[in-house]
């Protein structure tokens, strides 16, 4: 395979070796480690915007200090989606074409909750992701492996009352990108989150139990603390396995907490 | 996650991949009129644009953008209808993807102020591959910044957050990084953990 047939997606892609990418990541680990044992406060949850062995965050993180400031009112609402928007069907993936599509069928089954445990009811969800064969539906994804005509890899669906959703797809495979030589995301799926305060709006990538790329990806290890790690990563449930149809995977996703209710709550309080 | 946890879940980057949309197709996020707030031909239509740059002012082609905003009288929309556009309602969200040279545009109305004594201002989140978390901002719509406290606290900064007018257009440019970074804001309850 030659590097033509390959996309070319940053002018900051090195030749660098998984070595050299994998000691940076484990000299910020060991940092960071050391800086929790010394104090538990340093605790970290949420990634890095800085972290250099994703070497297209260099030139893509603030480096002055974020403003801290409350929301104003348009930022304690959220926009609306209903049934107008959202085909209930658009939650499998698996039927979007004429074919089945090629792959191991599974379920995703959640719930969104906020920061106080309340469910984000009547929300959109979106997804995309690539192929069981580790390809995405996009004119710069040129890596050489198989299109599946019968899979676009994208979903949407709208959250329950209680927050549930449920998503019917096919499990992605690992797929190589630039960041080094040699480099390989563990298989993901892109979710894209609304909550009840437009601040809770979030994207990020789900990631399926023991996946062996883990420790040698930069964007899942910006993410410097196991625990906040392990949140992004599905569980297996049989309970969502069906009999001769799917496997099934678990994975329950918070926001950060609504400043809406909490203010509400307030008032009543008081 | 599956416990009783209720620690937020981690942001992670979009990545190259979230889609685009042209007349042919559609895939994954775009999504048609995605852009267009009210339909380019209505009365009081605005255009807002920009361009999003990195650290070394080379404009970002692989990012997205949405908005949200109240409407012309400050209203703060509450109907269905975000993803299938209906021409004669404003929902208030928008998403736009930015184009081969790094720009955005959105077709909007002005909104008003939300609060008496405060500044109108269309809220931005910023996505994109490379950056590994959302960020949020706003942009200010010019000529009602005056006495707004939000700014001043900002300080020398502020100005990064105040679109500039052109005729029906309103321009707002977005740096990562860099002299003119853009002021990104951290509300209660987010993280941004710096090394």
């Amino acid at each position: 395979m030659s590097d033509t047939n390959s996309p070319k997606l940053d002018p900051l892609a090195t030749a660098d070796s998984q070595e050299t990418i994998s000691a940076q990541i484990e000299d910020i680990s060991s940092q960071y480690n050391s800086g929790l044992a010394a104090d538990p406060a340093n605790q970290e949850t949420q990634p890095r915007l800085n972290y250099p062995p994703y070497r297209s965050s260099l030139l893509r993180h603030p480096t002055k200090d974020l403003h801290h400031t409350d929301p104003e009112t348009i930022e304690l609402y959220s926009p609306a989606f209903g049934h107008r928007d959202v085909h209930q069907l658009e939650s499998d993936l698996t039927i979007q074409h004429n074919g089945e599509p090629i792959g191991e069928r599974i379920v995703i089954r959640g719930r969104v909750l906020d920061g106080t445990g309340r469910p984000v009811r009547n929300q959109l969800i979106e997804i995309w992701q690539a192929n069981a064969a580790g390809r995405y539906i996009h004119k710069r994804d040129q890596h050489p492996a198989p299109i599946d005509p019968n899979f676009s890899g994208v979903g949407r669906t709208i959250t329950g009352d209680d927050g549930s959703y449920e998503f019917t797809t096919i499990k992605p495979a690992p797929y190589p990108w630039k960041n080094h030589h040699n480099a390989w995301r563990p298989a993901h799926v892109h979710f894209s989150l609304f909550g009840t305060d437009f601040t809770q709006r979030m994207i990020t990538q789900m990631y399926f139990p023991g996946d062996p790329l883990f420790p040698l990806d930069p964007i899942y290890q910006s993410i410097t603390d196991q625990k906040a790690r392990d949140r992004l990563v599905a569980s297996y449930d049989h309970s969502v396995t069906s009999h001769e149809w799917n496997t099934g995977y678990r994975w329950d996703i918070v926001l950060t907490g609504s400043q809406q209710t909490w203010m509400e709550d307030e008032n009543h309080d008081h | 996650m599956t416990t009783n946890d209720l620690t937020p879940t981690p942001g992670q980057t979009i990545g190259p991949f979230f889609g685009y949309f042209n007349a042919a197709e559609q895939v994954h996020l775009p999504f048609e009129n995605g852009d267009n707030l009210v339909p380019p031909g209505h009365a009081d239509a605005i255009q807002l644009t920009g361009t999003v740059y990195d650290g070394q002012g080379t404009p970002i082609p692989d990012a997205m953008i949405e908005i949200w905003q109240a409407d012309a009288q400050g209203n703060i929309p509450n109907q269905d209808g975000s993803l299938i556009r209906d021409p004669f309602a404003f929902t208030g969200w928008g998403r736009a993807i930015t184009d081969n040279v790094g720009t955005y545009r959105f077709t909007t109305v002005e909104p008003g102020a939300t609060e008496a004594g405060k500044a109108a201002f269309i809220h931005v989140v910023v996505f994109a591959r490379g950056l590994l978390n959302k960020l949020h901002t706003r942009a200010y719509i010019p000529e009602t910044t005056d006495d707004d406290a939000t700014l001043q606290a900002v300080g020398d900064r502020a100005e990064t957050l105040v679109a500039k007018r052109d005729g029906q257009r309103l321009i707002f440019d977005i740096y990562l990084q860099g002299e003119n970074e853009t002021v990104f804001f951290n509300f209660p309850g987010m993280q941004y953990p710096k090394p």
